[in-house]
């Protein structure tokens, strides 16, 4: 452990450690362009200089690892005057548009010409001009404020994993560009506009609407996905203006889906904003009173056959009240796996991916089946790239065959392939259990099949016959795509012994055994099925389901209320309020509350601290917030059967359009038509395909 | 005055057969097994011994960089990477010597390669040197044909292959890191250092960077001895060196000469003389266009050799001595020079890729003295605001000869400024 001296303070840190990081760690400012602590250092913006004795010229802290009794200075008249330099020629061709530039405020070049510019140009020489370029929906150009960090270039091929961005050209005419002039088609690429230092790369949907000092900043939990990254919700008065990842080292690092961060245009379009009863045939406005009422009388007469199905972005506060309403009326057909997936709620094992987030980078054998991550979940597919990158990582991958941005050994599309692996007579048997710590990741694709259960009994065999499972590690992972997921699975939002799961509950709502059913944001159920149910839809948007709904209660969306969701680890998180719904819309798990009064079952709590307790009642995890509750491995899940015929394929066919939220969003609309979905069709057309 | 005998490249003028059989006869690839059969520690102490300070530049002890290298060879493979990328204006040496005694690069690479533990040399030759390459290619093939590289090379019981690869024409891809990054196929652009190319280099394995002429001279300096090197030249700046003189001189060549001989008598007995006469002389450039100008009265007693020209601020460089008499317009020269920088720098880091551009658009001013006096002194800062603050030397390398030209030639520049002034101010 070398011991150095920077302005004075000693401090010992581990070898290898660059003089920034050091730096970093005092607390002694250094500033930066290039060097970002999560990609690979550049050394090329020279604004980190410090004079380093012994050396006969400053060195770039960023990239100078630190040596027993060095001594730094980054605070002496010569390291200012070097920074001062660098300043001077970055500015040189900096087009300094600050007032009409979205990155104004909160932009590093801004900050640091307040610490080392200078307030005149002594360049009598004209400016550059760099032609901006497309990079698609997502990410505005401004090419001739780029400063040539490369920052942008080393994530998208370091951690997206889509190396399409380069430095054209040398010297002057150095330009940060694709080769072809095309979008950047990487679902991570949102992350390069918060990389970027200035304001070469910002927001397009957002781009011209806001000034950052207007905004108000509320710090959240995403719920277009089951990683439920901690996000920053930007608002301007009662308007979402855009979404901001943060840093939570342990779920997202400091990265954000495109998904997550630019469906937010979708908060403002088809939102449900009164409440809706059908009139001949017709949806009419109507009262919060009126709604009630017509759902009572319906109510009233079908007994016991109701029945709920909660959506994919349904919270646990509103799950949980539905449970207890359901429960009073005497009814439990209840399920929170509107694509019908074969989870076992009983054991908590079997739906968790249990290894953690942050623990797939400790894997180094990895079986991905029926699911492709890089769709279903681009942030966590960038931590398995990580992994990858260090080497020593093998893996391989049942289902149809695409990039993953690693190399995965394809052993096929079919179902049968990983009863073979479970058996042990596929050579990758061995490989996963001769390694240290192998990992399997099985996605909704395979599970949502109707032979799901038994290819999850498949799992759990090649679990323990491979031992995926080991002191201190456990290796079985269910990747799910629902941030609803786990934690209607949690409280136990399925159907209780006995009574109808989600298939036959649709299955009876067209037989007419079921007469009611409450929609909890669900629309991934068919519509056309429901026969002549009585159909509540509680939720935000008016899709499929609000069109099917004969009454509409308008709900909240995650940036409107508070709201518990727990991720596919096991980790409880709450939202917080950003806006507020609306119109007449309000926080959904109240809506419940006031309906179970119009019935005459009210229920026994009024205020969100009750609901949150009766919720940590459910299970211990809504009491741990913010952390991974983990599951004990035991329990046999899963069932024994035979395998159905048919290739095993990703539930995620677009990834821009996969909710509610995000199919209203024209961002998304877009970028479907920029790149396409359609991920699990083997045959693209190529434009030579004839 | 160097003795013929004491010539080690006696094909330098191209009079005589540069295939195996006319290399032979000079000398080349004799006794190669038995200078390797005395071992690698030999060989890199020898080489130390005859204080052969690299060619290439900036004249790092050739014997203590191959020190570096790892003393045995781990599971990375060790690499020996040969400059052949002679892009400095004004350079022609290297050149020569591929064209006409390719067998002393060939021999120098099998010696180095075993000293340093490589297997694989590889040549990275300058795109337009067409005919040296080729020449190169064949003498690799009639040195395989005989036994003296490939498999067993010299019957030494150590392999080892040369390969030839050529540059697409970028002046950075001379500097050793970047020229491992465009052998590797990616953009030249050099790296950090540390890690340095002993630890870190072509394909992240330990590697050798060396100049073709350390490398071509390693095969006589190690059968003659290091004494008889040692003992040419100057204490600390040894050996002969191949001197390029070009520009006003009256017989531009290239000559082998010893380290250390006055700048005068080199130009006087081997260029012809300056053109119009010694005093016609106006400025030396004595290194390449990298390194600052003398003046005439400096030319007088200079020797050229490292430390005497460093004493003088400016250095030996690559040794190309560009000679420019009062016919010179040598703001104008130094212009040129500084659009050559500014055309080349690879664009990385800040100061070099903004810098060049504006030295190089003052200087233009500067031609025409289209600029205020104060502009020099901004000019001046300007350069040492690069240099010293850039990962490679290019940035140094733009700055120095525009601190060479303020240096020496200020009343110049300050007359111009002043005459556009007069008459702007008459019209």
């Amino acid at each position: 452990m070398p011991k150095l001296t920077i302005d004075g303070r000693e401090i010992e840190v581990e070898a290898g450690t660059t003089i920034i990081q050091a730096a970093d760690l005092l607390g002694i400012e250094i500033p930066r362009f290039c060097y970002h602590e999560r990609l690979a250092i550049a050394g090329n913006c020279r604004m980190c200089l410090v004079e380093v004795e012994k050396m006969p010229k400053p060195a770039a802290s960023c990239a100078m690892p630190v040596g027993e009794g060095m001594v730094v200075k980054t605070n002496t008249p010569a390291v200012r005057k070097a920074r001062q330099g660098v300043m001077e020629f970055l500015l040189l061709n900096h087009p300094l548009d600050c007032p009409i530039c979205d990155q104004g405020g909160e932009c590093d070049l801004q900050d640091q010409a307040m610490a080392y510019g200078s307030d005149k140009n002594r360049c009598q020489e004209g400016k550059r001009a760099v032609p901006d370029k497309d990079y698609g929906p997502l990410v505005q150009t401004m090419m001739t404020r780029c400063i040539q960090c490369t920052r942008c270039v080393r994530f998208i091929s370091e951690i997206a994993g889509t190396p399409v961005l380069g430095g054209l050209g040398r010297g002057e005419h150095l330009e940060i560009s694709r080769y072809v002039n095309a979008a950047v088609s990487s679902e991570l690429s949102g992350n390069l506009i918060d990389l970027c230092p200035v304001g070469a790369l910002t927001n397009k949907p957002a781009s011209y609407t806001y000034r950052a000092w207007e905004l108000k900043k509320t710090e959240s939990v995403d719920a277009m996905d089951a990683l439920g990254s901690a996000i920053r919700v930007d608002t301007r008065g009662n308007e979402v203006i855009r979404i901001l990842p943060r840093v939570a080292e342990d779920v997202n690092e400091e990265w954000l889906s495109d998904r997550s961060r630019f469906a937010c245009d979708g908060l403002k379009r088809q939102r449900l904003d009164k409440p809706y009863v059908r009139k001949d045939g017709k949806l009419v406005p109507a009262t919060w009173n009126e709604a009630f009422a017509a759902i009572a009388a319906k109510v009233k007469a079908a007994g016991t056959k109701v029945a709920a199905i909660a959506g994919d972005q349904a919270d646990a506060e509103t799950m949980v009240a539905y449970k207890d309403l359901l429960a009073a009326l005497g009814s439990q057909a209840v399920d929170c796996r509107q694509d019908g997936a074969k989870l076992d709620a009983s054991v908590r094992a079997s739906y968790l991916f249990n290894s953690t987030a942050a623990g797939i980078e400790e894997a180094d054998a990895l079986l991905i089946v029926g699911s492709n991550p890089r769709k279903e979940n681009p942030v966590l597919n960038a931590r398995i790239r990580k992994r990858w990158q260090k080497g020593g990582f093998k893996v391989a991958r049942i289902g149809h065959k695409g990039d993953l941005t690693y190399k995965y050994e394809h052993l096929g599309d079919d179902a049968s392939i990983l009863k073979a692996v479970a058996e042990g007579k596929h050579p990758f048997f061995e490989v996963l259990k001769n390694a240290k710590k192998p990992a399997l990741i099985i996605g909704q694709g395979a599970l949502s099949r109707a032979d799901g259960a038994v290819l999850l009994g498949l799992a759990r065999k090649l679990a323990d016959a491979a031992g995926l499972v080991r002191d201190g590690w456990n290796g079985f992972n269910v990747l799910h795509t629902a941030a609803a997921r786990v934690g209607g699975l949690d409280l136990g939002f399925v159907p209780g012994q006995g009574w109808r799961d989600v298939d036959h509950i649709v299955d009876g709502a067209h037989k007419g055994d079921i007469q009611v059913l409450f929609l909890i944001g669900a629309d991934e159920v068919d519509m056309k099925a429901l026969g002549e149910a009585f159909v509540v839809y509680q939720g935000s948007h008016g899709d499929a389901g609000a069109h099917r709904a004969d009454v509409i209660l308008p709900g909240a969306a995650y940036t409107e209320k508070s709201a518990t969701f727990v991720n596919l680890e096991g980790r409880a998180q709450q939202t917080r309020l950003a806006v507020f719904p609306p119109g007449e819309a309000k926080e959904d798990w109240r809506i419940v509350r006031a309906l179970s009064e119009a019935l005459g079952k009210p229920l026994p709590y009024d205020s969100l601290k009750a609901v949150r307790e009766r919720l940590a009642k459910a299970s211990p995890v809504f009491a741990a917030i913010g952390q991974v509750v983990p599951a004990a491995w035991g329990a046999a899940f899963g069932a024994e059967g035979s395998l159905g015929d048919g290739a095993l394929v990703s539930n995620v066919d677009n990834f821009y359009q996969t909710d509610p939220i995000s199919r209203a969003s024209k961002t998304m609309a877009e970028c479907t038509a920029a790149f396409g979905g359609g991920c699990n069709h083997k045959h693209k057309k190529t434009g030579t395909h004839g | 005055m160097l003795r013929d005998s004491d010539r080690i490249f006696t094909n330098l003028y191209g009079f005589h057969d540069w295939h195996l059989k006319g290399a032979m006869a000079r000398g080349d690839w004799n006794g190669t097994k038995d200078i390797l059969a005395k071992g690698r520690d030999w060989i890199i102490e020898e080489m130390k011994n005859s204080g052969l300070r690299g060619r290439g530049g900036a004249g790092f002890p050739t014997g203590v960089k191959w020190s570096f290298m790892p003393k045995t060879e781990g599971p990375r493979p060790h690499y020996l990477v040969i400059n052949a990328d002679e892009g400095e204006p004004g350079t022609c040496k290297d050149r020569e010597m591929m064209r006409f005694d390719p067998h002393k690069l060939i021999e120098g690479a099998l010696i180095a390669c075993f000293a340093i533990g490589a297997h694989a040399a590889y040549i990275y030759i300058r795109g337009e040197f067409v005919r040296e390459a080729e020449h190169l290619n064949i003498a690799i093939d009639e040195a395989r044909a005989a036994g003296l590289l490939g498999p067993n090379a010299c019957g030494s019981g150590w392999d080892c292959e040369v390969y030839v690869h050529r540059g697409a024409g970028a002046y950075i891809c001379g500097e050793e890191s970047a020229l491992i990054e465009s052998l590797e196929g990616k953009k030249g652009q050099p790296r950090l250092k540390p890690p340095f190319p002993a630890g870190v280099g072509l394909y992240g394995c330990p590697t050798t960077v060396n100049n073709v002429e350390s490398i071509a001279v390693a095969p006589t300096i190690l059968r003659r001895g290091a004494a008889w090197f040692a003992g040419l030249g100057k204490p600390n700046n040894t050996g002969t060196k191949v001197f390029c003189i070009s520009g006003h001189v009256n017989t531009p060549c290239n000559v082998e000469e010893e380290m250390g001989i006055p700048l005068k008598e080199l130009i006087e007995k081997h260029a012809g003389g300056v053109r119009g006469g010694w005093d016609n002389l106006l400025a030396v450039i004595p290194g390449g266009s990298s390194v600052p100008m003398l003046t005439k009265q400096q030319c007088e007693e200079v020797t050229m050799d490292f430390d005497a020209l460093r004493a003088m601020r400016s250095g030996l460089g690559t040794a190309a001595v560009m000679v420019m008499d009062k016919s010179t317009d040598l703001v104008r020269a130094i212009h040129r020079l500084s659009r050559f920088y500014w055309h080349e720098s690879c664009g990385q880091c800040t100061p070099c890729r903004e810098g060049t551009g504006w030295m190089s658009r003052m200087m233009g001013r500067m031609v025409t003295g289209d600029a205020e006096l104060s502009e020099i002194d901004l000019l001046e800062e300007i350069s040492r605001q690069i240099e010293g603050h850039t990962i490679c030397a290019l940035g140094d390398a733009a700055a120095w000869p525009i601190q060479g030209l303020i240096r020496a030639f200020r009343p110049e520049m300050e007359r111009r400024i002043l005459d556009r002034q007069a008459k702007t101010q008459a019209a």
